[in-house]
């Protein structure tokens, strides 16, 4: 066993990577089960942007428009959700999960002429003498965009709900939209709305996992990161701050179990595998034993009766 | 500020504020509004009557821009009014009260009433003139609270603050009084001509005739859809406003002569936390009722209604305290066991609580007489004898359905409420508790209910009625307490009790009384 070989600076930059696609989707999901619907098609739609995301950065060589992309398949695979959920009321829980197997089954087909290929290199962000500094450097100020972009998408979610007028709608939407509905909102059209913000998220997080976190195109790549951001939304009570520290919690001990593995701790390879998920949710959980303030009408059907 | 001090504007009498002209709207299979017309001065508090599936609601939703019309017009100040939604109704100056609270509990009251406006201000500028406003009318409101801490009375004052805030023309009021203790009412209605003195007209929805006769001005009676008559209230009785709304002549329950016996449910100390963040713990409850004896329980909704009936059941076990039947403490048993010891319940909720909405009548009726009227048969079910216990239902409580195979969600309301409560009945109970006996049911079928209740309790039964209808309790009651905020006041009877005692035994004002001056 050799822990001399965990180098802290290139764990912690590691985390920031591993945090983001799970970090992405999760507030995507948030901002959607705060309007009420509860989408559980998060794996597909990630797994949809990361093969999306993969191949239109290998065809056109610019990992921007692959994210761009990414973004656009999966809010358009959101939409199809949202409508069969809004506008035909299917059953949202069975609607999520045959998203999710939807999309693994269409990212695998599409992705077949991708298995061996390499995408184009994300260029990271160079923020000058920030970049430059001695370990925060290399931790904080060497990422590639999607990372910051992840963070302020973050901040500014959180600000939209806690301040915007067009936030508190959303909440209360999420909260009582047959009254909602009485004072004139367009509870259906703003669902809609919130349902592609977080197709395009959950699509963005596949894509940065394709292509910058793993920097290549396997089946099923996402490999649950999807639900872990579902169970990050719950556990974390719909607070933007709690999702940051669910997210970076989950992709931090991912990296250091890895690292604990190739260092050859005497500890099970599987304990170590499962640790990432047992230790946030337990995080989580006994940090908001408190507070279960689920939106009031999360996952239940609205017809208008006019 | 006193409710004599300002007089505002005087009422200009020959001016028409809102007139509706022959307004229709038709559902699949049923008529809601049928050529229907009145019109409302600005300043004058205006009564639309009628029962339950009158056409009230409909109507209203129309002035409010929810509904469209079929075919008929209005017009707003002379000038054609067609609102396409609730936002073109409030910036023409319509603002609307709400019979189920249009409110979001998880939102504080600043919030809420933000909601309700098109160009909120800043959220400190508008807790400031929620505060004024509030001063103003005598409604006292701390804007940071959230909304699922407040009180039905309270829950009320953000509604109508919402819609003072934007200084309406027309203010409607969808049955305000139904969740507001007498004195709270007592304040609404000043309030109400308060804005009635500086011009606000009113629209008044209620089946309360005692109401309308106090406030308003003029009445509008539907029934079945159509206008029945306009009147003023002033000048009829009661009894022919309810008639006029009814279409017939009303007959009201008679109690036998009988007299009450030893004790049969003794309940003792009874404490019980809530299980949901809003819903209301028991505290220290103790009464008896003894055979014979139909014991009323009032109170605002919300205040353990709910969750004393579920103590008494057994869906809920209580924290400390007994509840005895006959002497056996009962209060460790299951609903199932205690039906065995016939204590049977009719909850509030009828589809979902009373009834699974999706089964058939038959399939209800066995849910819960399986045990007393022996509908299984080692864990298999006895579908014919399920069957004829259902159909014995339906025919001794005159239940209007085309068959016993048809989804409890068909029924109507009044109904499926005379099925639940006829299917606890039919069972012999000797305990029998009912949460809002005839809520929502139409008043023939009321006072079909009201009578069977009295009936059961000739027989020997001890009947608990928890009713947030007053006129109910008093009618059919032998001894009358109350709820308020989990506790229950000690049983008096009903002999001889005045309004104002009712009032007090329910809460009275919920802190109101500081700023009714």
């Amino acid at each position: 066993m050799d822990l001399s070989a965990i180098n802290p600076a290139a764990l912690l930059a590691s985390l920031m990577v591993a945090a983001t696609p799970i970090l992405l989707a999760a507030i995507g999901e948030m901002v959607v089960e705060k309007s009420g619907v509860l989408n559980l098609g998060v794996e597909g739609m990630m797994i949809t942007g990361a093969v999306t995301g993969f191949a239109v950065a290998v065809e056109t060589q610019s990992p921007f428009f692959g994210f761009v992309a990414a973004a656009a398949a999966s809010a358009v695979l959101s939409l199809v959700f949202g409508f069969l959920t809004l506008k035909l009321l299917s059953n949202q829980v069975a609607t999520g999960l045959a998203l999710t197997l939807f999309g693994l089954g269409l990212s695998a087909l599409i992705g077949q002429a991708y298995a061996e290929q390499r995408p184009p290199s994300t260029a990271r962000l160079d923020l000058g003498f920030l970049s430059d500094l001695p370990f925060f450097g290399r931790v904080l100020f060497s990422h590639d965009p999607i990372v910051y972009l992840s963070l302020a998408l973050l901040v500014a979610v959180w600000a939209f709900l806690k301040f915007a007028r067009l936030g508190l709608v959303l909440r209360a939407v999420g909260e009582n939209h047959d009254a909602a509905h009485a004072l004139g909102y367009k509870v259906v059209r703003i669902r809609m709305i919130a349902i592609a913000f977080g197709g395009a998220c959950a699509g963005l997080g596949g894509a940065h996992l394709s292509l910058v976190r793993v920097a290549q195109w396997t089946d099923g790549m996402t490999a649950g990161a999807g639900w872990i951001a579902l169970a990050i939304v719950v556990f974390a009570s719909w607070k933007a701050q709690r999702v940051l520290l669910g997210a970076y919690l989950f992709g931090g001990i991912s990296v250091l179990q890895l690292n604990l593995q190739v260092a050859g701790i005497p500890v099970p390879v599987e304990y170590l595998s499962m640790s990432p998920y047992i230790i946030t949710i337990l995080v989580l959980v006994l940090i908001s034993r408190s507070s279960t303030a689920a939106p009031a009408s999360l996952g239940k059907p609205f017809f208008a009766t006019s | 500020m006193t409710k004599d001090g300002t007089e505002g504007e005087p009422k200009v009498p020959d001016q028409t504020l809102l007139s509706v002209n022959g307004l229709t709207k038709a559902y699949p299979g049923v008529v809601a509004n049928n050529n229907v017309s009145f019109s409302i001065k600005p300043g004058e508090v205006h009564a639309l009557l009628g029962e339950n599936g009158a056409g009230k609601s409909t109507l209203v939703k129309m002035i409010y821009g929810l509904v469209r019309p079929d075919s008929g017009d209005m017009a707003l100040n002379g000038a054609p009014y067609t609102p396409s939604e609730p936002r073109a109704a409030r910036a023409s100056g319509v603002a609307m009260v709400f019979q189920h609270f249009s409110l979001f509990d998880a939102l504080s009251v600043a919030e809420n009433i933000a909601l309700g406006m098109e160009n909120p201000p800043k959220q400190n500028v508008l807790s400031a003139q929620i505060r004024e406003v509030s001063e103003t009318y005598g409604l006292p409101l701390d804007p940071e609270r959230l909304v699922g801490e407040l009180s039905a009375g309270e829950r009320q004052r953000v509604e109508i603050i919402r819609c003072l805030l934007q200084n309406p023309k027309i203010l409607i009021m969808d049955e305000p009084t139904s969740v507001l203790t007498p004195q709270e009412v007592e304040i609404l209605f000043e309030t109400l001509r308060k804005l009635s003195a500086e011009g606000t007209a009113i629209l008044y929805i209620s089946h309360k005739l005692d109401e309308i006769r106090a406030l308003c001005d003029s009445a509008t009676i539907l029934r079945l859809g159509e206008v029945v008559d306009i009147c003023n209230p002033h000048e009829k009785t009661a009894r022919e406003l309810a008639e006029m709304m009814v279409g017939q002549t009303l007959h009201t329950p008679s109690r036998k002569p009988h007299k009450q016996e030893g004790v049969v449910l003794q309940v003792s100390d009874l404490s019980m936390r809530s299980a949901t963040a809003f819903g209301t713990s028991l505290k220290d409850i103790s009464f008896s009722v003894h055979a014979g004896e139909v014991l009323g329980i009032g109170g605002v909704a919300g205040n353990g209604q709910d969750e004393l009936l579920a103590a008494i059941s057994g869906e809920t076990s209580p924290d400390a305290g007994t509840v005895t039947v006959h002497g056996t403490p009962v209060q460790h048993l299951g609903p199932n066991q205690r039906r065995k010891l016939a204590i049977l319940t009719a909850p509030e909720e009828r589809l979902g609580h009373a009834a699974a909405p999706d089964m058939s009548l038959i399939e209800n009726a066995l849910m819960t007489g399986a045990i007393r009227e022996n509908l299984t048969n080692r864990g298999f079910l006895k579908w014919g004898a399920a069957k004829t216990f259902a159909e014995k239902i339906i025919a001794n409580f005159d239940v209007r359905t085309p068959s016993p195979n048809n989804a409890a969600r068909a029924l109507s309301g009044g109904n499926l409420q005379k099925f639940v409560v006829g299917r606890e009945i039919l069972q012999r109970p000797d305990v029998l508790v009912v949460n809002q006996p005839t809520w929502g049911v139409d008043a023939a079928a009321a006072a079909d209910i009201r009578q069977a209740l009295l009936d059961l309790a000739a027989q020997g039964s001890a009947v608990i009625a928890i009713s947030q209808d007053l006129d109910e309790l008093m009618e059919i009651s032998d001894n009358f307490s109350a709820l308020n905020e989990g506790r229950l006041t000690a049983p008096r009877s009903v002999q001889g009790l005045t309004v104002d005692e009712i009032g007090l035994m329910m809460g009275g004002a919920h802190g109101m009384e500081a700023a009714h001056v």
